[in-house]
């Protein structure tokens, strides 16, 4: 998370969790109590809010694996990044369960490590947060 | 009004502009440079405690007793973390406080520094919010804002962590319009559909029933006002909180007393029993619900509260209304008495009736005695000879406290200064040097236990300094009697450390302070003892010695429903009536 205006010095902070309703409601009124918070938007209540995560992955290997990672990449729509003769990063974006599938893929083909980010969200549509 | 001064000058400054007479402190190393600011000034004058969880307490009776905010200054490390249990009392309990603390130099934060500590870190839980200043073009801003966030919305403690350097640095003094948390927007006024339908619920009830808490006296005289004025127009029962004591008076037809785990037949009963409730400024907490699932199953719930955070937390309610109790309180009073309102007489005798055979069980009734006071029986006479004064009460915490809540009638608001929400021994003793500072001519009287005394009785040495004539009236049982109740009733009378052995003589402690000491024996010399506690002009440790095996009832064992209390009478059958879960609860 980082600061997203400025000017106005606000963040947009995205919070993933899960709960009961009263649970849910609860979290929501203890994150809205807090002084510097400007506003709690639940966008699961919203409904169509795009969510994204970005994950860069890190593989080791050659040959044939080599070659496989590539393939799986591109189809993945995963960038590479930084390359040597021995391994790859891929950056990846999109939603949780496609990045989770990547890495699963990437497993037996040298998976080294992977640093993501976490989901960031934003509502569709012409309205910005402080709208609703 | 702009001026150029050090940060430690802006400090001070800050605190004169903001009309804070008393600041409660205790100096040290990191914080030098404010306590030189101090000395070159006449306008706020500081308090030296003797432990800088004592300096919070004070703060906090000073608060709770004049509706300012409290004020307090301590230094780095040590300081800081002594001030966190007073700090996380004035959490729950929602007191107004601003709390300074002095930090390492900028340059040596998260160096191991000596008397370093985490203090933002240490404090988030425990504060309403907290800054750690950086900038000396930050200092007045923060200044001013905490004050404003300690007294506005649901009041709480705010700490600012000031690193000496900063109290060196010189800057540009001004008292801002604006403040950096554009956000803290608490909301005032209740949504008037939301008012509107509550009066709706309350115009129809067949049962009705206000339960009211601290909220009332934190929003002030005009709350308390209002709602007294509410009350007398419906004519429905009343029941408070612990905190709430004092809003409606005690000497008043429809009150019912406290209720919760201590508290009288009637209100808890009428809690279970009403058709509608009425929460003002009470948050449904577990020492008022008693067994969630069996709380009031029958009744519609109204609830004002000033925090979204409190509405629906442990039971849910049918009709929130967030908003300031004044205002709310206002907007009801106009409904109710301009609206065509006709209530059901015949269904409000019934109940009236009802509520009226539960008060014939007489729940605090207690067997008197000529031989041994009767901590009842000593409240009682306080009570009594103490109720046409202009009075102050703080308490400690067990059961002489419960006793206090039971037994003495509180008849105006900010008179009670307890820790309800903590549950803090040694809250009572520093908490009546603040009340008397603030009350120079009023009578302040601590009711304490022997137990709980001993952990801050070192403030005696602030009281006597500064001439306080605080009374510290203690009933002396020998034992952390609540500890020892619970044993009784829940652990086979198995009273694991909780006798109070080797205590020492409260009367030669006492003038060993150079306070006075007084100490009663006998039921016969108790009135003529609290005489001359009242005529004393000192402050006094009054060891009233009374009986050591007696328990606080009725009493609602925890996991159990309001309908199932505990009289006095049925103790005896107790052990039986608790169940396994209950004994998990604390
Ligand atoms: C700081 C702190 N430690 C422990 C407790 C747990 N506790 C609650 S009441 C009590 C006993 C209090 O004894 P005393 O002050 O003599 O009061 P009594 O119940 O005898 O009236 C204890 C130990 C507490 N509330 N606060
Ligand atoms: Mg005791």
């Amino acid at each position: 998370m980082s600061e997203t205006e400025h000017a106005k010095h606000l963040s947009l902070i995205t919070v993933v969790t899960t709960g009961t309703p009263m649970v849910i409601e609860q979290i929501k009124n203890q994150l809205d109590r807090l002084v510097p918070v400007h506003r709690v938007v639940d966008m699961t209540l919203l409904g169509g809010s795009i969510e994204r995560e970005l994950a860069m992955v890190k593989i080791k290997g050659s040959g044939e694996h080599r070659v496989e990672a590539l393939r799986l990449a591109d189809a993945f729509r995963a960038r590479v990044i930084d390359a040597t003769t021995e391994s790859f990063v891929f950056e990846i974006t999109g939603k949780s369960d496609k990045i989770d599938q990547f890495v699963e893929l990437m497993l037996p083909l040298g998976l080294v490590e992977v640093s993501r980010t976490g989901i960031a969200a934003i509502a569709r549509g012409p309205e910005g947060m402080s709208a609703r | 009004m702009t001026e150029e001064m050090s940060g430690a000058e802006m400090v001070i400054r800050a605190l004169a502009d903001q009309g804070v007479q008393h600041l409660f402190g205790y100096p040290g190393g990191a914080v030098l440079p404010i306590y030189d600011a101090i000395f070159a000034q006449k306008k706020v004058q500081h308090i030296l405690v003797r432990h800088e969880q004592g300096a919070v307490h004070a703060a906090e009776g000073y608060a709770r007793s004049t509706g300012k905010v409290g004020c307090v200054l301590v230094t780095s490390g040590p300081g800081a973390t002594n001030a966190v249990t007073g700090l996380t009392d004035a959490l729950m309990d929602s007191i107004p406080i601003v709390c300074i603390t002095g930090q390492v130099p900028t340059h040596l934060i998260g160096n191991d520094a000596f008397q370093e500590a985490d203090t933002v870190g240490i404090t988030r839980p425990c504060t309403k919010h907290n800054y750690l200043v950086k900038r000396i073009e930050d200092l007045p801003g923060v200044l001013h804002e905490a004050f404003h966030i300690a007294a506005s919305g649901r009041p709480g403690p705010v700490v600012v962590d000031i690193p000496k350097d900063i109290q060196f640095a010189k800057g540009i003094y001004s008292k801002p319009k604006t403040f950096p948390h554009t956000g803290y927007k608490p909301r005032i006024k209740g949504d008037i559909e939301k008012i509107k339908q509550a009066i709706d619920l309350m115009a129809h009830a067949k049962r009705p029933l206000f339960y009211t808490g601290g909220g009332v006296i934190n929003s002030g005289n005009a709350a308390s006002d209002l709602l007294r004025e509410l009350v007398k127009l419906t004519g429905y029962p009343i029941t408070s909180t612990l905190m709430g004591l004092g809003a409606f008076p005690a000497a008043d037809p429809q009150w019912m007393g406290m209720l919760g785990m201590h508290g009288t037949l009637e209100a808890n009963m009428a809690m279970h029993d009403c058709d509608v409730m009425i929460c003002i400024g009470a948050r449904f907490d577990d020492r008022i619900t008693g067994r969630v699932d069996a709380f009031s199953p029958g009744s519609k719930k109204i609830h004002v509260d000033i925090d979204p955070s409190s509405i629906n937390k442990n039971i849910h309610v049918d009709v929130p209304i967030v908003g300031d109790c004044a205002n709310v309180l206002e907007d009801m009073v106009r409904l109710w008495r301009t609206g065509a309102i006709h209530p059901d007489k015949k269904a409000l005798g019934d109940w009236w009736k009802q509520v009226d055979k539960w008060r014939g069980r007489k729940s605090l009734a207690y067997r008197p005695s000529n031989e041994v006071i009767k901590p009842q029986y000593a409240i009682q006479r306080l009570y009594e000879l103490t109720k046409d004064r202009d009075t102050y009460i703080t308490t400690e915490v067990g059961q002489h406290q419960m006793w206090a809540a039971q037994f003495y009638g509180f008849q105006e608001p900010n008179r009670w200064m307890t820790s309800g929400g903590l549950g803090t021994m040694g809250y009572g003793l520093p908490s009546s040097v603040g009340v008397q500072l603030a009350h120079p001519k009023s009578l302040v009287v601590d009711i304490a236990g022997e137990a709980s005394v001993l952990m801050t009785m070192q403030e005696l040495s602030t009281a006597v300094q500064y001439r306080l004539p605080i009374k510290i009236f203690i009933l002396n049982n020998r034992y952390m009697g609540m500890v020892r109740q619970w044993q009784e009733l829940l652990h086979g009378g198995r009273y694991s450390e909780s006798y109070s052995e080797a205590l020492p003589d409260f009367v030669k402690l006492a003038e060993a302070y150079h306070a006075y000491g007084i100490r009663c024996e006998k039921p016969g010399d108790l009135d003529h003892a609290i005489r001359e506690m009242i005529d004393v002009d000192k402050p006094v440790l009054f060891d009233c010695v009374v009986d050591p095996k007696e328990n606080c009832f009725p009493m609602i064992p925890s996991g159990r429903a309001h309908n199932e209390m505990i009289l006095g009478d049925a103790a005896e059958s107790l052990d039986s009536a608790i169940t396994e879960e209950g004994k998990m609860l604390v």
